[in-house]
């Protein structure tokens, strides 16, 4: 049987994320209890988290999370980030021995900056520059694998019920912002480390539930702006397509949602002539970057996370809001337990995005 | 001379059921039945008949079938009945054989080697009768990124599109090759569909301009009815470099066909014959291709999507990537099996390649080069049913072209005489009298229920893929398997084997 990166595995999944808008950092405890509470979603090979504002003393440092099969992974990786990178620490990531928790790969960490002469040379904003730094790292080098890679974030995750990796990572000894997780139900697979959610580039993390019918339209299109989709995962299309919308061709987010669950034709036909005209564009110029079929996906960056359901919501959505603090989840059960008494809480339309920013950031 | 071919055709007349109302005769155009004065009975001339049906169709007992001549020539795996029929065809004419529709030899056809996907379990399939199921399709150039002021308000302005409820136009055909009947039920239908038809090189006649707004309006290589209002008649203009069936020649129409009407639409003398050349005599290169795009953009003011239409031939991707990049707005693509009027027999059997590969490869190169996402590609060149649609899109076409599927709507029997003019069903003729027997109105509805009957079969396979839109299965190849097929064959098709 081929290895999880090299065949497309459909799973079926729980997500849930928490943002406190006004920036205070709170431990991962809240966000294993959500997402332990929802363990009947997952099947015990796929768990992980997205953790930003974790690391305040290399908040201009790109993170790096590395997995390595083997040391000599290891020894070409480092080489690689050596020649790339000012290295301003380094080391394995702490992890506890959980019983459940078998046959993990060397995890580690490095907080770095691109060398100024590798920038130059490239003609390459930093940004870019490391988001091919890392395509290049998981294409090229065998058994090494970049888990994530953006300032003041990271992501831990691995095979294991998500409550686990929490365990195995110790989230608790964690304090960030916002947090997002995933529990994976892969249907064929024993499960490959890297192949757990989120999946992430830069600061940008995607967990997702789902399986789109439009992979291999998706991928054809982002193929043609240099994305190889390596990972044969829909989060990893989901991912590009916000990278390439949001970041490469800097539209809003809002209407990169749109693009992704688009309104119904007939729907655009009802609306006003501006509308119309900006919902029918949309459709005509980006038709091959809708995400067809059932998904319910949680995306996070530095500045903020939108949840976003397909537009016919064929996958759970819940969000929930008291003081500052965002939640969305697939179950609702999953935020009344660690949020009893919401402000708010709803069930977002499909295709409507939930968007919350840090305030810092409206401001 | 005394011609050696044999009929290719008996007419058996069942003498129990026939009532001698003669109406056999008079249906027949190529006078295969007649009425013997001496005996007084119904009689046929097997050697004139095509096999056109239309006196089986008529017949009020059904005393009539018309069978393949069994008289074989010694048996022989090499010279088969018909190679040494075409010898003795030739060595008594002298001449090219001409014919008419697409290649009918036994070449492989992929779309048959394909099966489709469905979703079980972890994606639900989605039900049309009950979710929306969409099909609506733009055709035309579309930019990199759209453009947004800080307010986030679209600035972006899109070229002309071509709005299609369907993703199925009607492929060019001309008004001299069909007649005005089968024009007409092709306007109207597309019309009332929401989709195009395609006027063919033979210019749009005075009766058909109120069908403008879904008109494709075609110019080749022998600009016949070309000129200003013709251009801006349409709602789109295609520039006909080929063509399936006779890749590498120009049109055919013979001068029988050339009456007073097709004579002042295609603005030449009545009777004769209208060969367009082979190539565009101001298209010598990739580069002359780009002025005419350019230059019919001017004569209709950036008003109109321009469509580019090869024939499908060996190096089909690198062809279509320089038309891409010399400002075709639309790429059709028309495979070795598509219909034509008249053509060279050797030509139509022998020349071009599947359309299935050059869809494939077409949208696998225009992919690499970051391009694909600029234009539109339609497949054309043997279209049969919905599910080939599917199989087109999946492989990467925008739409597809069908003509020899909406002629058979229409009554077409496949008989391949289009070019003698003699077509009983009004389609392929200019003799009024035939042309009479095709009721525009009957034809067009003949056409909409085809049309609308694939639209239903599209949803269906559509939703059972767990898709809801049509532009998610454009060059999904992921819902594709192949059986029976060469991993080579495989490999240009983009897609995995049945299993895999």
């Amino acid at each position: 049987m081929l290895r999880e990166k090299y065949e497309r595995v459909p799973s079926g999944c729980a997500v849930s994320g928490i943002l406190d808008r006004s920036g205070r950092r709170f431990s991962g405890n809240d966000i294993i209890q959500s997402i332990a509470l929802m363990r009947e979603r997952s099947n015990g090979l796929g768990g992980g988290f997205a953790a930003y504002g974790i690391y305040p003393e290399y908040r201009d440092h790109y993170a790096f999370h590395m997995f390595y099969d083997d040391e000599q992974a290891r020894e070409i990786s480092e080489r690689f980030l050596n020649e790339h990178f000012n290295i301003a620490e380094a080391g394995p990531i702490p992890t506890k021995k959980v019983s459940w928790i078998i046959n993990e790969p060397m995890i580690w960490r490095y907080f770095v900056l691109p060398k100024e002469e590798k920038l130059t040379s490239s003609g390459l904003l930093s940004d870019e520059f490391v988001a091919q730094c890392v395509i290049n790292l998981n294409k090229r080098i065998d058994g090494a694998f970049v888990v994530s890679s953006g300032k003041n974030m990271g992501a831990f995750k691995g095979v294991g019920y998500p409550e686990d990796i929490g365990e195995f990572y110790q989230l608790y000894n964690y304090e960030g912002y916002m947090w997002t997780a995933h529990g994976r139900f892969p249907t064929n697979t024993p499960g490959w480390w890297g192949g757990a959610h989120p999946f992430t580039l830069l600061d940008l993390s995607v967990v997702h539930n789902g399986e789109l019918s439009s992979y291999g339209t998706n991928r054809r299109y982002l193929n043609e702006f240099g994305y190889e989709c390596t990972m044969q995962t829909d989060t990893e299309v989901a991912a590009y397509l916000l990278d390439l919308f949001t970041r490469r061709q800097g539209m809003p987010l809002e209407i990169a949602c749109k693009i992704m669950a688009p309104p119904m034709w007939d729907e655009i036909e009802r609306m006003p002539d501006d509308e119309r005209t900006l919902y029918t564009a949309l459709r005509t110029v980006y038709g091959k970057a809708l995400m067809n079929g059932p998904f319910s996906i949680i995306a996070a960056f530095n500045s903020g996370m939108v949840a976003l359901n397909d537009r016919i919501k064929l996958r759970p959505l819940v969000a929930a809001e008291k003081g500052n603090v965002l939640y969305v989840s697939s179950e609702e059960s999953a935020i009344i337990e660690i949020c009893p008494k919401p402000d708010k809480i709803w069930t977002p339309r499909g295709g409507e995005p939930v968007i919350g920013m840090l305030e810092e950031v409206k401001a | 001379m005394i011609s050696y071919v044999l009929p290719e055709f008996l007419v058996m007349r069942d003498e129990n059921r026939c009532i001698q109302c003669q109406v056999c005769v008079r249906q027949c155009a190529n006078d295969v039945h007649y009425l013997d004065e001496k005996d007084g009975k119904v009689k046929a001339d097997d050697a004139k008949c095509v096999n056109c049906q239309r006196c089986v169709t008529f017949c009020p007992t059904h005393a009539l079938t018309i069978i393949p001549n069994p008289q074989e020539f010694k048996a022989n795996a090499n010279w088969t009945k018909k190679a040494i029929t075409e010898v003795q065809k030739q060595a008594e004419s002298g001449a090219v054989i001409l014919t008419s529709m697409g290649n009918p030899q036994e070449y492989p056809i992929y779309w048959d080697k394909i099966v489709l996907n469905a979703s079980q379990v972890t994606n639900p399939s989605i039900d049309p009768l009950r979710e929306p199921m969409e099909l609506k399709t733009y055709l035309g150039r579309k930019p990199d990124k759209l453009e947004f002021d800080e307010k986030g308000r679209l600035i972006t302005k899109l070229t002309p599109q071509l709005v299609l409820n369907v993703p199925i136009m009607f492929s060019a055909m001309s008004f001299g090759s069909i007649s005005l009947n089968a024009c007409e039920s092709l306007a109207r239908a597309a019309t009332e569909l929401g989709i195009y038809y395609n006027t063919g090189e033979g210019g749009l006649h005075s009766s058909l301009y109120r069908y403008g707004k879904n008109t494709i309006a075609q110019v080749a290589s022998g600009r016949f009815g070309v000129h200003a209002n013709y251009l801006n008649a349409g709602a789109a203009l295609e520039i006909k470099i080929g063509q399936g069936a006779k890749p590498g020649i120009g049109g055919h129409l013979p001068g029988e066909k050339v009456g007073a009407e097709v004579s002042a639409t295609r603005m030449i003398p009545e009777g004769s014959d209208a060969i367009s050349p082979a190539p565009h005599h101001d298209i010598y290169s990739i580069e002359d291709l780009r002025q005419l795009i350019y230059a019919l953009k001017e004569a209709t003011n950036y008003t109109k999507p321009v469509s580019v239409k090869i024939a499908a031939v060996h190096n089909v991707a690198a062809i279509a990537s320089g038309i891409a990049r010399a400002g075709a707005d639309i790429i059709a693509i028309d495979g070795f099996r598509g219909g034509t009027g008249a053509a060279p027999l050797r030509i139509r059997d022998n020349v071009g390649i599947p359309i299935e590969m050059a869809i494939a490869a077409v949208d696998t190169r225009l992919k690499e080069e970051g391009i694909r996402h600029q234009v539109s590609v339609v497949a054309a060149g043997s279209i049969r049913n919905s599910a080939d649609i599917i199989k087109a899109i999946a492989l990467g076409a925008d739409a597809v072209y069908i003509a020899t599927s909406a002629l058979i709507a229409i009554g077409c029997h496949m008989c391949q005489k289009c070019n003698t003019g003699k077509c009983n069903w009004g389609i392929a003729t200019q003799d009024p009298q035939l042309v009479k027997r095709l009721n525009p109105n009957i034809g067009a509805r003949r056409l909409v229920n085809l049309v609308t009957a694939w639209e239903h079969e599209i949803k269906e396979m559509l939703g059972g893929m767990g898709i809801n839109s049509i532009e998610s299965l454009r060059g999904n190849r992921e819902m594709l398997r192949g059986v029976g097929l060469t991993q080579k064959e495989l490999d240009i098709l983009g897609i995995k084997a049945a299993g895999e």
